[in-house]
């Protein structure tokens, strides 16, 4: 589904920032992935440098989606091609409505993929069931998209815009992150929903907790731009008792 | 700098070449022609030298020789408010077009032309005609709305005792090229009652009007303006409104393409309690300036206002903001808001804003800002990470600029209409 391989990327502005550092990872059909990393190893920097954020330059390596250059497409293209990032801060749009932005969304992907787009009502029909599942109510999809949201109405909201999409390769960006233990299991079983055997995705986070709802097949610990090490589940709860110090004093002797 | 005297004196002669035989009138309009006249004498024609003129340059407004402005051909468009069940009231480079009008007649509403009104010798309009103009000259001098009750022959006067079952709509057009045109309106809302007044298309190659309304106490008076999008024209236009307890203005203006619009306001807040609302959205392409000048007085007390101006700007466009709030001694519990703001899609536009607060009471809620600024490109990114391309990206975010200006129309409907023309605009102008 998903393969990097020997990515480097540094700061547009500034070419002495070098943020990733040879990073390779491969991601199956169906798998769930989990990198987990102190702060400032490059995690989020990851999820832009595959979604397509300005700022950035990849200097050496390839990410590829299904076989397909997701370095040389834009931002758009690598949405309608089946990639999705949750976005760690869910960004506020004054003026644009929730359900407006979701419609524009859905059919300008399945346009850029040749599908017929939805009509008003077929949409309609649509997102109330998947927002009823997330517990977002009719206000929540009139209102400006995140504006005046709670962190956790707009990780939810995230999840939302997830499960109308349909990507088949999601990245999930410290979506944990602001939530509480509620808010935390209701947008792990909105992802759990979303698990199938054609659908990939890959976590990054700080912590183990979110991996208790979300269980990854495999775990990557990242630190200075690379991948320094690969397991399963278990090497998340290592983390959780004893923190990278080990694991980083390990990869560097 | 040059002296005040000089500069007054260049005004006057400015003025003097200018003026010609007054129209013939009844004894009401005539007085209010002879008052007209003699303030522009005095204050003399307006100077890009003068405070409010800065950003502005008014020679081609007064300039003798006649303007050429290309007539914009719009092919199978229907105009703005088209689709709308309303009383239709022609004009044609600035002279009223009976054929082309519905009759005068609207449950609720005394409607009569300028130019029938003005053959009395008494009238109720003499009670506004030239009256709030003249108040309007203070604390900045406007001669050429001056100008305009002096010579204006054609408009319509409009007084309402209830609540008509739809809009008046004022609908300009242009057959010539080089037309010049004045209008100027007056319109009195009887107490308690409720009006919407429309105004769409360009009126001239060069035009001037005038807008005077009274709204008596609780009565309401909704404007809503569109100025057609004919590129070449030039058009200065005003409002003056004085409210009385309780009563409420909503004035909104687009303003689409248009080498030079000076858009003025002064508004009166008289009474007790009373609300306006003053809105604007503008956008320009390429040889376009517009010019918002919005004074807003509270002389009462527990009165609200809002200023909303919001202007996207390419290739050169200009937008200019000069908007006051003015809050007397007696105005306690003010409460006043002011915003404009530009957003500039390239780096040749321009927007120039001078906000300004002028409080004398002490208890008093007033905010205000101006800002102006390129899209954002963090929303932007998210859009376009969410699928939707980066053209159609950035029309969902300029028309989403541009909506706390659009909000402040009252009918949906209406609003919805200009909101339709922009997106058409923006989809032309990628």
């Amino acid at each position: 589904m998903l393969k990097i391989e020997n990515l480097h990327a540094e700061l547009e502005d500034d070419s002495e920032v070098k943020i990733l550092k040879g990073l390779s990872l491969t991601i199956n059909p169906g798998e769930v992935h989990a990198i987990m990393g102190p702060n400032g190893s490059g995690k989020s920097t990851l999820s832009y440098v595959l979604s397509g954020r300005d700022g950035y330059e990849v200097t050496e390596g390839s990410a590829t989606l299904e076989g397909a250059d997701l370095l040389d497409m834009d931002p758009e293209e690598r949405a309608a091609a089946g990639l999705f990032l949750a976005f760690q801060y869910p960004v506020e749009i004054p003026g644009v409505g929730n359900m407006t932005f979701l419609r524009t969304a859905v059919n300008a992907q399945r346009k850029a993929r040749g599908e017929e787009e939805l009509s008003a009502g077929e949409f309609l029909k649509i997102i109330r069931a998947k927002a009823k599942d997330l517990q977002i109510d009719a206000d929540m999809l009139k209102r400006p998209v995140n504006v005046g949201f709670s962190g956790g109405e707009k990780k939810r909201n995230e999840i939302l815009q997830m499960a109308m999409l349909e990507p088949k390769m999601c990245i999930l960006d410290e979506t944990d992150s602001g939530l509480d233990v509620d808010a935390m299991k209701l947008v792990s079983d909105g992802v759990n929903a979303l698990r199938d055997a054609g659908r990939s995705f890959l976590v990054i986070t700080h912590y183990q907790r979110l991996l208790d709802h979300i269980k990854p097949d495999v775990v990557h610990i990242m630190s200075e731009g690379r991948i320094i090490k690969t397991g399963g589940p278990e090497l998340a709860l290592e983390v959780e008792h004893n923190g990278y110090a080990d694991l980083l004093a390990e990869a560097n002797a | 700098m040059m002296p005040k005297a000089k500069l007054k004196a260049q005004k006057q002669t400015r003025a003097a070449e200018l003026v010609q035989p007054l129209p013939e009138g009844g004894a009401w309009v005539t007085r209010a022609r002879d008052a007209a006249l003699a303030r522009w004498s005095d204050m003399g024609a307006p100077l890009k030298r003068d405070e409010y003129w800065k950003y502005t340059d008014p020679r081609a407004l007064i300039a003798e020789e006649s303007l050429q402005a290309d007539l914009l051909d719009t092919g199978s468009e229907a105009p703005v408010f088209d689709a709308f069940d309303r009383v239709k009231l022609v004009f044609v480079d600035g002279v009223f077009d009976a054929a082309a009008s519905d009759a005068l007649a609207l449950d609720g509403v005394e409607l009569e032309l300028l130019a029938d009104a003005t053959k009395a010798d008494l009238h109720w309009a003499r009670e506004v005609f030239g009256t709030l103009e003249a108040r309007a000259q203070s604390p900045v001098e406007r001669p050429l709305a001056s100008f305009n009750t002096a010579y204006a022959t054609q408009g319509v006067l409009i007084r309402v005792t209830g609540t008509p079952a739809k809009p008046i709509s004022l609908i300009y057009r242009r057959s010539a090229e080089d037309a010049d045109a004045m209008l100027h309106h007056v319109i009195r809302v009887e107490a308690g009652a409720e009006v919407t007044l429309l105004e769409n298309g360009p009126l001239a190659a060069r035009s001037n009007t005038v807008i005077e309304a009274e709204i008596g106490e609780g009565a309401t008076l909704h404007h809503i303006r569109s100025q057609g999008r004919d590129h070449a024209r030039l058009s200065a236009a005003h409002i003056f409104v004085r409210l009385s307890a309780g009563a409420q203005l909503k004035s909104f203006t687009l303003t689409v393409n248009g080498a030079l619009t000076r858009n003025e306001a002064q508004v009166w807040l008289d009474g007790a309690d009373g609300s306006a609302h003053l809105a604007g959205a503008s956008v320009g392409d390429g040889a376009f300036h517009a010019d918002d000048t919005v004074f807003v007085a509270h002389n009462a007390p527990g009165c609200e206002s809002r200023q909303v101006y919001k202007k996207v700007l390419r290739h050169g466009a200009v937008g200019v903001f000069q908007g006051k709030i003015l809050v007397d001694r007696l105005a306690q519990k003010t409460d006043g808001y002011q915003i404009s703001q530009a957003l500039l899609l390239d780096e040749d536009a321009q927007f120039l804003a001078k906000p300004e607060l002028e409080i004398y009471a002490d208890d008093v809620k007033c905010s205000h800002g101006s800002t102006s600024g390129e899209i954002d490109s963090t929303q932007l990114y998210y859009l376009r990470a969410r699928g939707i391309p980066d053209a159609e990206a950035k029309m969902l975010l300029v028309l989403a600029f541009l909506a706390e200006a659009l909000d402040e129309i009252a009918d949906t409907e209406l609003a919805g209409d200009l909101r339709d023309r922009l997106e058409a605009w923006l989809q032309r102008h990628k």
